[in-house]
């Protein structure tokens, strides 16, 4: 059914990035869960040469709630996330996203580097680490190197990813004092579906003010984004509600959303301002 | 490119090999070799019909490449029980009417297996959560919500009589 390939299956993660090395270009693709590339497989969307299989690499997978950081493996799963105790409380909107990811046995293979690389604009991990600021490494046989999320995407499913990098590790400090960090999934339904708009938001308060802004709007545009001229509206005052409104109207304008099979891109500019403004001022209430 | 290879699977307990090449998904390795209680549905990890558990936790096999389930084990729903000594999900299913026409049932009860051995206790929000990558096209989802319960009902009631 499918074009044939060769698989690899590296039981390190130098042997899988010596592998990918040898690639030399787009003919040798990496397998994490396979929730996205199996698909695509069947539907001949992708044709690789040479598949590395990132199953037994046990370095990829794993999580660490430190007092200062919190980091996870590449290849730790959408599940790994739900099971794990600190995980919550260090970053409720991530673990939200992961709760009402695709069905049960979707989220117990599909990996969060997986989610990230895949370069969907719905990949619904993206908008929780955005709202985290978090970071991402890459991985050569090479080299090392990390970036921000927030400049990982290049465009529609465009990234910063060479072929011969993998995603090793995604790492974020831990959110400050008072903070509210939530996520909004709209969809047609609650599980095993694709989001019409997400939206995930940090807010923090300080002396008064909100101290931190972050809103990322997933499903409506090209890359899942952050609103920034949203979130500097918000910062450094006392939210009142006029204030929250003209942030969600600079959300709403920030997304670029187009007309699809689950809802038209007047529906999702709609919700983002619906959404900004009430996730912001229940944020700001339970701040209060 | 030929790079079909033997591989060793086992499945409910038992030693089985499957002759397969790289690009052979778990879900047509184990219906070739005679696991036909295995469904194949949407083959885009929407439905849950293809659904096994690979070392206890469940996983849609059509997603799967059967290259990497080597050395592991495969529970179908054959695994759990067999029409003389039902499992108690399969005995609540059965009993419950909780299937029409019974395609998307194997992968149900495997999602459904999985959930029980993860909470004993599951509020409706665990189960549901916990099904939503299974679809049933025939009819709703309260019988089969209803079995669940019932099922972990009687587990529970096993395992405190022990």
């Amino acid at each position: 059914m499918y074009t044939p390939f060769e698989l690899e299956m590296p039981r390190s993660l130098a042997g899988a990035l010596d592998a990918l090395a040898a690639g030399r270009g787009a003919a040798t693709v990496p397998l994490a869960g396979g929730t996205n590339l199996i698909v695509d497989l069947r539907a001949k969307r992708e044709r690789p040469d040479r598949i590395i299989g990132l199953g037994e690499v046990a370095e990829l997978r794993g999580m660490e709630v430190g007092e200062d950081r919190i980091a996870i493996g590449g290849a730790t799963t959408v599940s790994d996330l739900l099971h794990s105790a600190g995980m919550a409380a260090a970053a409720p909107s991530l673990v939200e996203s992961a709760r009402l990811f695709a069905g049960l046995m979707v989220r117990n293979t599909a990996t969060v580097a997986g989610n990230i690389a895949c370069g969907s604009p719905a990949a619904d991990l993206v908008p929780p680490l955005l709202s985290l600021d978090a970071d991402v490494t890459l991985a050569s046989a090479e080299a090392a190197r990390t970036v921000p999320l927030d400049e990982y995407f290049l465009g529609y499913r465009r990234d910063v990813r060479r072929p011969d990098e993998l995603i090793t590790r995604i790492s974020w400090p831990r959110l400050p004092g008072p903070c509210v960090n939530t996520f909004y999934k709209l969809a047609r339904r609650k599980g095993d579906a694709i989001t019409v708009t997400g939206v995930a938001v940090t807010i923090a308060a300080a002396g008064g003010v909100c101290s931190r802004a972050r809103i990322a709007l997933g499903a409506v545009a090209p890359v899942v984004l952050r609103a920034k001229e949203a979130e500097s509206g918000l910062e450094g005052r006392a939210l009142t509600p006029a204030i929250i409104e003209s942030a969600a109207a600079a959300a709403a304008g920030a997304a670029s959303p187009i007309d699809d099979v689950r809802a038209s891109a007047a529906y999702r500019l709609h919700t983002v301002e619906a959404l900004v403004r009430r996730l912001v001022s229940q944020a700001w209430e339970r701040l209060a | 490119m030929s790079n079909e290879r033997t591989i060793a699977l086992r499945v409910n307990g038992r030693d089985e090999r499957a002759t397969v090449p790289a690009h052979r998904t778990l879900l047509e390795a184990l219906r070739e070799i005679g696991h036909r209680e295995v469904k194949s549905g949407c083959e885009k990890g929407d439905c849950g019909a293809c659904a096994v558990l690979l070392d206890g936790m469940a996983v849609d096999s059509c997603l799967t490449l059967a290259w990497t389930a080597e050395g592991k084990e495969v529970t179908t729903v054959l695994g759990l029980g067999d029409l003389d000594a039902l499992h108690p999900v399969q005995e609540a299913f059965s009993e419950g009417g909780a299937a029409q026409c019974g395609y998307c049932t194997p992968g149900i009860i495997i999602a459904a297996k999985a959930i029980l051995d993860e909470n004993p206790d599951p509020s409706e929000d665990d189960i549901r959560v916990g099904l939503s990558g299974n679809l049933c096209r025939c009819t709703g989802y309260t019988k089969v919500f209803e079995a669940v319960r019932e099922a972990a009902a009687t587990l529970r009631a096993t395992e405190s009589g022990r």
